[in-house]
């Protein structure tokens, strides 16, 4: 490769990196402008402000986003938490067994992936006001399985392929049974590729806003996307875009930080699974 | 690994059993195991979307209002009929067309080239570029929505002072305020969000087209687009059509982005946000069930013609084989 070259792609990535960042640097420079600075007219704010900050961690707004928060990580990892369980043992079924009705389960799961998540929530809404789940953990946990579990099964399945399967027959041949060549052998080579899983069905759940705006009404069980979406039209401050900046910064903040320390990991499990040759 | 060949031993070491036969032993556990563990996933993920299609399809029959329990009448497909001859339908089916025609035209070409680089970018610089392009696709549509909306808004926006040197942008240019300019906005947001997911499938696919044939096609005096054309390309037609799918499907299903942005004013009401408007904001259960059944009909018809249109071969792209 030329120097030439070379320069041309190091600033192809150079805009590549300028075109992930700018928005989210755009979203922390404005939670970081006070109410008066909010309209300057540009990107940075004129001096620093935690202003925002304050309101939604202990001021007005505190009783809006905490609850928010509390619901979004409570119900996005029992979910999470659900769906990989259930695929791990799915995924071991399609990688490893044979059995009738594989293909049933994959297509399954892919046309599960395809639905339509407002088609759902309808129906939803109406069942879970009957049967009392309107508004509770329960209500939005369930739907969300069906957001992670399709993607689950087939991320884990693509992972439980790469595993040597030849140490769960050795382990076979001396003697052991198949649950327990499973549970001694396989679960610590796929336990990466469960780890990576989970993260994106976290990253899924917790980006969810329809079930969220749908299924609650109050903030006994309302996400924060949800309670983002809201925000403007129900809060009593002049402009509730500081608030809703520095809001959404923080729950930016953990899916950054999956990012960054998994960031080979996610690639992998998000093409592993779509594309193979 | 086969798929259906029960009764063709495990692969396992032991003697396959004759055909006609029945399973032996081993394979019959091994095929109540399959469904001891495959099942639960199976089963939750038919009941959460089953069933509820199921009920929509029901209640899009009857007239049904939710404030009004007393008065539910069976009315045959009258609720399609009112969907259909309403003008308010066609808009936002229009609408949803746009924002996904657009927003996947442009990021096939962009993810496309954003793989090109990661895949020539150096070595150490690799890791710096997957992290970034994976922020896009982590962080929230929501806050996305949010971000974007607030540059271009009047009263915390940057954009206009940035760019009030081109010709139709002032100080006040107002992009919410018509249909085209917050239908290019809303586009925009959804690029920005959307097109590290398409530029990751595609990068896996550019990893898979074989050096040799790059090497021969070089060797031969091809040009650089030369070889793009006759052999990148054709040599990931897979990927790409993947990529096509998914990306097609997710954006007819706009939604969170629109509520944020628009909230549907100025006609950029989607159909998915047409469908929430009816049920949850109106609670007109029947009509808004008509419109969600007619929203997955959509969906499995865009499905089904890119798998017989393009030949989509998705058990090969699920690493089914």
């Amino acid at each position: 490769m030329s120097t030439r070259e070379k320069v041309l792609w190091v600033v192809a990535g150079i805009a590549i990196v300028v075109y992930a960042l700018f928005p989210v640097g755009w979203i922390v420079s404005l939670s970081l402008k006070s109410s008066d600075d909010i309209a300057n007219g540009q990107f940075l704010p004129t001096a620093l402000s935690w202003e925002n900050y304050e309101q939604i961690l202990v001021g007005d707004a505190a009783e809006l986003f905490l609850p928010a928060l509390r619901n979004s990580f409570g119900i996005v990892l029992i979910a999470t938490f659900i769906a990989c369980v259930l695929s791990m043992f799915a995924a071991y079924a399609i990688a490893r067994l044979d059995f009738t009705g594989k293909k049933l389960i994959l297509s399954t799961a892919l046309a599960v992936a395809i639905f339509p998540v407002i088609s759902i929530v309808t129906p939803l809404f109406n069942l879970w006001r009957q049967i009392g789940l309107y508004d509770t953990w329960p209500g939005l946990i369930i739907p969300y399985l069906s957001l992670t579990l399709p993607l689950s099964i087939w991320t884990m399945s693509a992972f439980f392929r790469e595993i040597p399967w030849e140490m769960e027959q050795a382990a076979q041949v001396d003697g052991a049974t198949t649950w327990q060549a499973f549970r001694k052998v396989i679960v610590p080579l796929a336990t990466p590729g469960v780890f990576t899983t989970a993260i994106i069905a976290f990253f899924i759940a917790w980006n969810d806003f329809a079930y969220g705006i749908s299924l609650t009404s109050t903030s006994a069980s309302r996400p924060v996307p949800a309670a983002l979406g809201l925000f403007s039209g129900a809060s009593q401050f002049e402009s509730p875009n500081g608030p809703i900046a520095a809001a959404a910064v923080i729950v930016t903040i953990p899916v950054v930080v999956l990012v960054l320390i998994f960031q080979r990991r996610i690639v992998a499990g998000l093409t592993n699974g779509a594309v193979k040759g | 690994m086969s798929t259906t060949a029960v009764e063709s031993g495990t692969g396992s070491g032991t003697t396959p059993t004759p055909p006609g036969n029945g399973a032996s032993d081993r394979a019959r556990a091994e095929q109540r195991l399959g469904w001891l563990l495959a099942g639960p996933a199976f089963v939750v993920m038919l009941l959460v979307t089953a069933y509820p299609i199921a009920q929509a399809v029901y209640y899009s029959l009857f007239d049904y209002r939710l404030t009004d329990q007393e008065n539910i009448s069976f009315i045959g497909l009258n609720n399609y009929a009112v969907v259909l001859t309403d003008q308010i339908w066609w808009i936002s089916f229009a609408v949803t067309v746009f924002i996904t025609v657009v927003t996947v035209a442009v990021e096939l070409v962009l993810g496309f080239a954003l793989a090109l680089v990661m895949m020539n970018a150096l070595q150490a610089i690799r890791p710096v570029l997957r992290a970034a392009i994976l922020i896009p696709y982590a962080v929230i549509t929501v806050v996305s929505a949010f971000a974007w909306q607030y540059a271009f808004s009047l009263d915390s926006g940057f954009v206009n002072s940035w760019f009030s040197w081109l010709p139709g942008i002032a100080a006040d240019t107002d992009w919410f305020g018509g249909t085209y300019t917050s239908l290019l906005v809303i586009c925009l947001a959804e690029i920005w969000k959307t097109t590290p997911f398409i530029s990751l499938l595609l990068l896996a696919g550019l990893a898979q087209v074989p050096d040799v044939l790059q090497e021969a096609a070089k060797v031969d005096g091809a040009t650089w687009w030369q070889r793009m054309r006759k052999v990148t390309i054709p040599n990931m037609k897979a990927a790409i059509m993947v990529a096509l799918l998914f990306r097609t499907l997710d954006a007819f299903r706009v939604f969170d982005t629109v509520f944020v942005m628009t909230n549907g004013a100025n006609n950029t009401e989607t159909v998915s946000f047409l469908a929430y408007r009816q049920t949850i904001a109106r609670v007109e259960i029947g009509l808004g069930s008509a419109v969600s059944v007619l929203l997955f009909l959509s969906v499995v018809i865009i499905c089904v013609g890119f798998i017989k249109g393009f030949k989509v071969d998705l058990s090969q792209a699920r690493g089914e084989n």
